[in-house]
């Protein structure tokens, strides 16, 4: 639906955007996930064609939003940051302005502006002047809008930016709806949000994209990764030796203080090698004082991915713990 | 651009602003018709219109301040970007929105000399080609109004530069008068003027090199020309003020002349500006 290939941005001699390519397929929920200005805002104004990009080409259901603006701004609806509302219009005046600049015919005008008023609950407020209105209200209008002409791809940037929880929940709720007939494209900083609404992430860090996959191959993509803590009696050529016998583990680095070996072992694969451990351990004689799973979070994959080295995927250890359990002899 | 148009429309007469205007140009208009016309006892419509031409120092950065300006404070022109219109449409429905506004109290002014008619004879023909001269200098200034509102972000800011636009043309032929009329005076002004320009060229383009070869090139020619022909630069200065006067072309439409060249004058000037205004709106997205 929309591919974006090698899009670049520069500001002055700084890169909000750098070299980002990637796919929009029909039917999907995007998320378009980053800290504060790394680069979401201005990758969707590019798409939109409300910025010119410094290198790279957008296409928009085959059309490239720089040479044919037109056509691939007809399948795309655009929510900003900012909500682009006239102050001093009522909702239903707004939305006809809308209807009427996006070159809707004019019999199709009522008809239309009942359907994205009933959607998006705003039947309600629609004589009342946008200005008055509160900002959930403003934010409906401005979905309202994106939706006017009915376009295949709708693009949200921070939808629930500045909302109270009631509100977060309604408009999350009206993105889930709106994805089962429309191709959706959402950005946030807040994980969470991502994660509860989409189908898709999308990671940014100062303009690359640093991960895109579903949640779940996300996480899995690092636990994989989970790594063991190991504290035991004996001293470390023991205990390495020890470690050796048992499958599907790497040994890291171990220290020895007053007879009590410490570890932190890498698992590869899924299965809990905890068991085993305990076993050779207990075979032997060496009793754990500790021993303690940690395993990332998606939480830790956003904060590993969008600070430092985005480019490598390797989890800090216990950042966060997810989950903890202690086995003790 | 209809879409534009309507929603621009809407917006003038929503509040009082468009309504405001019509009344302040009105009063004036009905002033000077008293006392030129109906306390004078002359029958020239025409010198109403010359006697407030002033007016429009003050109706025009009213009208045009908040165009464009207002759009980019308030994120709005993120949705006419995003939209399918082409920015030449938006700025043309803008533009239009604000002739509209103006041509309002103009066609009321229009009834004026059907009214004076009933007193006496009225020359049609002077009153209706002056008044058409007076809506088209409007329209002119309005345009110089929307080009400068949308290099701004603030109403305010618009509004002050228009208002000193407004002022110096309008006072520019009487500050050509002043002028020294001798010919290095013409090229000392000139080589400020390109001075300036190399300036305004280096903000716009941060490009140290092209910016000083610019300002060269155009002290270079100066000179260069002056050297050849020192006896064309005389009065070069003045007259070059002189022609971009807006508001004295207007002069020769009340001593009774339908003169063609100001109205192509008038229109050039129009066209111009809404180019530079949609070129203005167009670099918003390359650079922001």
């Amino acid at each position: 639906m929309i591919e974006v290939s090698h899009l670049t941005k520069k500001y002055g001699a700084n890169r909000a955007v750098d070299d980002l390519s990637f796919t929009i397929d029909k039917g999907v929920i995007y998320g378009l996930l980053g800290p504060n200005g790394a680069g979401k805002s201005t990758t969707m104004n590019i798409i939109t064609g409300c910025l010119g990009a410094t290198s790279g080409e957008v296409r928009v259901g085959g059309h490239s939003v720089m040479d044919e603006p037109m056509e691939a701004k007809k399948l795309i609806g655009y929510l900003p940051e900012q909500p682009p509302l006239y102050q001093e219009m009522t909702p239903k005046e707004y939305l006809r302005f809308v209807a009427q600049a996006k070159g809707i015919p004019h019999k199709e005008w009522n008809s239309q502006l009942h359907m994205v008023m009933e959607k998006t609950r705003i039947v309600d407020v629609q004589d009342r002047l946008i200005r008055n209105l509160s900002k959930g209200y403003k934010q409906r209008v401005g979905i309202a809008q994106a939706l006017l002409g009915n376009p295949e791809v709708i693009i949200l940037d921070e939808p629930t930016v500045g909302l109270d929880p009631k509100q977060i929940i309604e408009i999350r709720e009206l993105i889930r709806e709106l994805g089962k007939e429309h191709t959706l494209v959402l950005s946030s900083h807040i994980l969470s949000e991502v994660q509860a609404v989409c189908d898709h992430i999308m990671i940014i860090s100062k303009g690359h994209l640093v991960a895109s996959d579903t949640p779940e191959n996300l996480t899995s993509l690092f636990a994989g990764t989970t790594t063991i803590k190991l504290e035991a009696m004996g001293d470390a050529d023991a205990v390495r030796s020890l470690l050796s016998t048992v499958d599907g583990i790497e040994t890291a680095a171990l220290t020895t203080e007053d007879g009590v070996t410490r570890c932190e072992l890498t698992q590869s694969g899924e299965e809990d090698v905890r068991a085993a451990i305990f076993t050779a351990f207990a075979d032997a004689k060496l009793p754990i004082l500790e021993m303690t799973r940690v395993r990332a979070s998606l939480e830790d994959v956003f904060l590993e991915l969008t600070s430092g080295e985005a480019a490598a995927i390797q989890p800090e250890p216990a950042d966060t713990v997810d989950e903890t359990e202690v086995a003790e002899e | 651009m209809i879409a534009v148009y309507r929603r621009e429309v809407g917006s003038y007469f929503k509040g009082v602003l468009g309504y405001l205007l019509g009344a302040f140009l009105l009063v004036f208009a009905g002033i000077y018709c008293m006392v030129y016309n109906l306390s004078g006892y002359y029958s020239n419509f025409e010198y109403v219109l010359s006697a407030i031409g002033f007016i429009y120092l003050i109706a025009v950065p009213v009208i045009s301040m908040r165009s464009v300006a207002e759009e980019k404070k308030q994120k709005t022109d993120q949705l006419l970007y995003s939209l399918p219109i082409s920015l030449s449409s938006v700025v043309m429905g803008k533009y239009l929105a604000m002739l509209t506004v103006l041509a309002l109290p103009v066609g009321i002014m229009a009834l004026y000399p059907l009214i004076l008619s009933q007193f006496g004879a009225v020359a049609y023909s002077t009153a209706y080609g002056a008044l058409l001269a007076f809506f088209l200098m409007g329209g002119c200034l309005l345009s110089i109004g929307l080009f400068i509102s949308s290099i701004t972000d603030s109403q305010v800011a618009a509004a002050v530069i228009t208002l000193l636009t407004m002022m110096l043309l309008y006072f520019m032929s009487s500050l050509a008068s002043w002028v020294s009329t001798e010919a290095s005076a013409s090229l000392t002004a000139l080589m400020v003027l390109a001075v300036i320009a190399a300036v305004i060229f280096y903000i716009m383009s941060k490009n140290t090199i092209v910016s000083v070869i610019v300002g060269a090139a155009l002290i270079g020619g100066l000179q260069l020309w002056y050297h050849i022909d020192s006896s064309a630069f005389s009065g070069l200065f003045a007259s070059m003020m002189n022609a971009i006067s807006v508001f004295d072309r207007f002069d020769t439409f009340v001593n009774g002349v339908f003169d063609v060249t100001a109205i192509v004058y008038y229109l050039s000037i129009i066209g111009v500006m809404i180019f530079l205004t949609t070129q203005a709106m167009e670099k918003r997205r390359w650079s922001e």
